[in-house]
This record gives C-alpha cells, structure tokens and sequence, in this order.
C-alpha cells in the first residue's frame, strides 16, 4: 500500500503545524469535540504514515494509529504545550507503534545494539544529479521508490530515519522515544540517510525520466 | 581529515552537531574535493525528496473506522 506520494513543494511537519492549533488545542481541551475531530482529520495521514513505516504492518498500523489518537484525548489535559500538539501526538504514535512492533518481533529488533563496523557506509554511486533530478520523474513513481526504500530498509535505521528526518523530533527527543543512546540515534539516522542517498543515485540513473 | 572521515561526519555537519574546529576541518576537506561535495549535497537532497513526500489519504474504511472508534471517546470529556 503507497504511504508516501510524490514529492511536492517543500512542506516539512513544523511549516505544516497551521497557526490555529493552540486555539484547536485549547478548545478540545475545554471540552470542545469538533475541535478535536479537526485535530485528527488534520494529522490522521501523517500519522497513520508514521504508524505504517513503523510497523509494515497495516493492521498493527490501523491499531496503533487508533489508539494514538484514543490515548491523545483521554491525556489532553496532560499536555502543557510546552512542544507543538503534532510532536506529542508524534511520540505517542511511535510508542504505539513501537509496542506493536516489539510484539511481534520478540528479541529482533535491538534499537540500541551498537553497529559493527562503517565499512559498508562508503558510498557506492557517485554520479552527478544534476539541478532537481526529482522534477524529472512523476511524482508517484518517486513514492513508490521511496516507499520501497522505507519498507527495505532495517526497522532501527527506517524508525530513526523517519523520526528525525520525517517528522523532525530531535536526536534527543528521538533517543527518548526509542530508550537509546544519542550516539546510537546518531550512527542508525548517519546509516540510513546514506542509504537513501545511494537508492535514489541508482533511481535517477536508471529511472526512466518524464 | 579524509573522505572517510568526512562520511562518518555528514550527518552530524548536516545536523550543524559538529564540533566548530571539526566542522571547520570538513568545510576544508570539502572544498578540495568533488566527490565529497557531491555525496554531501545529495545527502541534504535526499532528506528534502524525503521529507517533501505528502502521506496518501486515509483509505475511506480506515478513516471510517477510525471515526468510529473517536465517537465512542468523545462522549467523555477529555481528562
């Protein structure tokens, strides 16, 4: 299932944060339901995104996006706005998905291990891009390659990569989420970028241009 | 520092995390070599085509679902 289309004008999670999420916030919190049903429907993608590159697996996706959200109202009060809704909304997400991934993958998954050796970080593919090699692909095929990429890619580096790159939590706040180390952050989201450095250098060498 | 070097510490550069006098010593490396401009330049290209893709929409059953189970929640004032 696509969970990433195309590549459109630059909108990272912080610019698409509209202006009126305090008062959104505010309202939910003071009782008001409709405010917290736009809260949802506003983030409901991104963060069954989320959910879904966590897990690969959709129902877990489906569950753990749900009970986010569940969880998120039943603790509205808790919040003190002390960091955007979206990010805290973002941590709850990821421990849901977390949770589910543990779950089915007991003993499998050691966020924390450290990882042996770099000589496999050399990059590869050392090919000029050229200007915005992207705007020369349609837009669905380069999210099929990224989605593709995303589902590959080993669940501690994918899970950092989105966190930190994605949905832009910091390498502290990432570390906190995940129960590990700022180093470990650090050398699972330095793994991952190159990574996707080299598939998209093989996407836009081979890819069939518009 | 060499290439190797400096791949170790793209991210940490791209994340400005570095050290001043290491990151200093980068910028140097950098400027004397053209593969690891490039590989620096698509890294920080890479993470834009990432961060710029847009999540699909809800399938309608999924939202339907989702909906549902919120309904059920906020008959209850939030705690």
């Amino acid at each position: 299932m696509p969970i990433v289309s195309a590549s459109k004008p630059h909108r990272l999670p912080s610019s698409i944060v509209q202006d009126d999420e305090p008062v959104l916030v505010a309202a939910a919190k003071s009782g008001d339901r409709s405010a917290f049903e736009e809260l949802v429907r506003r983030y409901e993608a991104k963060i069954f995104r989320l959910t879904q590159n966590i897990t690969q697996n959709r129902e877990d996706a489906e569950d753990a996006m749900q009970d986010a959200f569940l969880k998120a109202y039943s603790h509205l009060q808790g919040f003190q706005g002390d960091s955007r809704f979206y990010t805290w909304l973002v941590r709850i997400a990821a421990n849901e998905a977390l949770m589910r991934l543990r779950k089915r993958r007991p003993g499998q998954m050691s966020l924390d291990e450290p990882i042996q050796g770099d000589t496999d970080l050399m990059p590869r593919e050392l090919e000029d891009w050229g200007p915005n090699p992207e705007q020369k692909f349609a837009q669905t095929e380069i999210g099929n390659v990224l989605n593709e990429f995303i589902e590959r890619l080993e669940p501690e580096n994918r899970i950092v990569l989105m966190l930190r790159d994605v949905e832009e939590l910091s390498t502290e706040e990432t570390a906190k989420v995940l129960g590990i180390s700022i180093s470990a952050v650090k050398s699972r989201l330095l793994r991952a970028r190159l990574r996707l450095r080299e598939r998209l250098s093989r996407f836009f060498r081979q890819g069939v241009p518009n | 520092m060499n290439c190797k070097g400096v791949i170790l510490e793209l991210s940490n550069y791209i994340d400005g995390e570095l050290d001043p006098a290491v990151a200093l010593e980068l910028e140097r490396h950098l400027s004397a070599c053209e593969d690891c401009t490039m590989i620096f330049d698509q890294t920080k290209k890479s993470i834009e085509i990432l961060c710029d893709a847009e999540p699909v929409s809800l399938a309608a059953e999924v939202q339907a679902r989702l909906h549902q189970a919120l309904r059920g929640k906020l008959g209850r004032t939030p705690s």
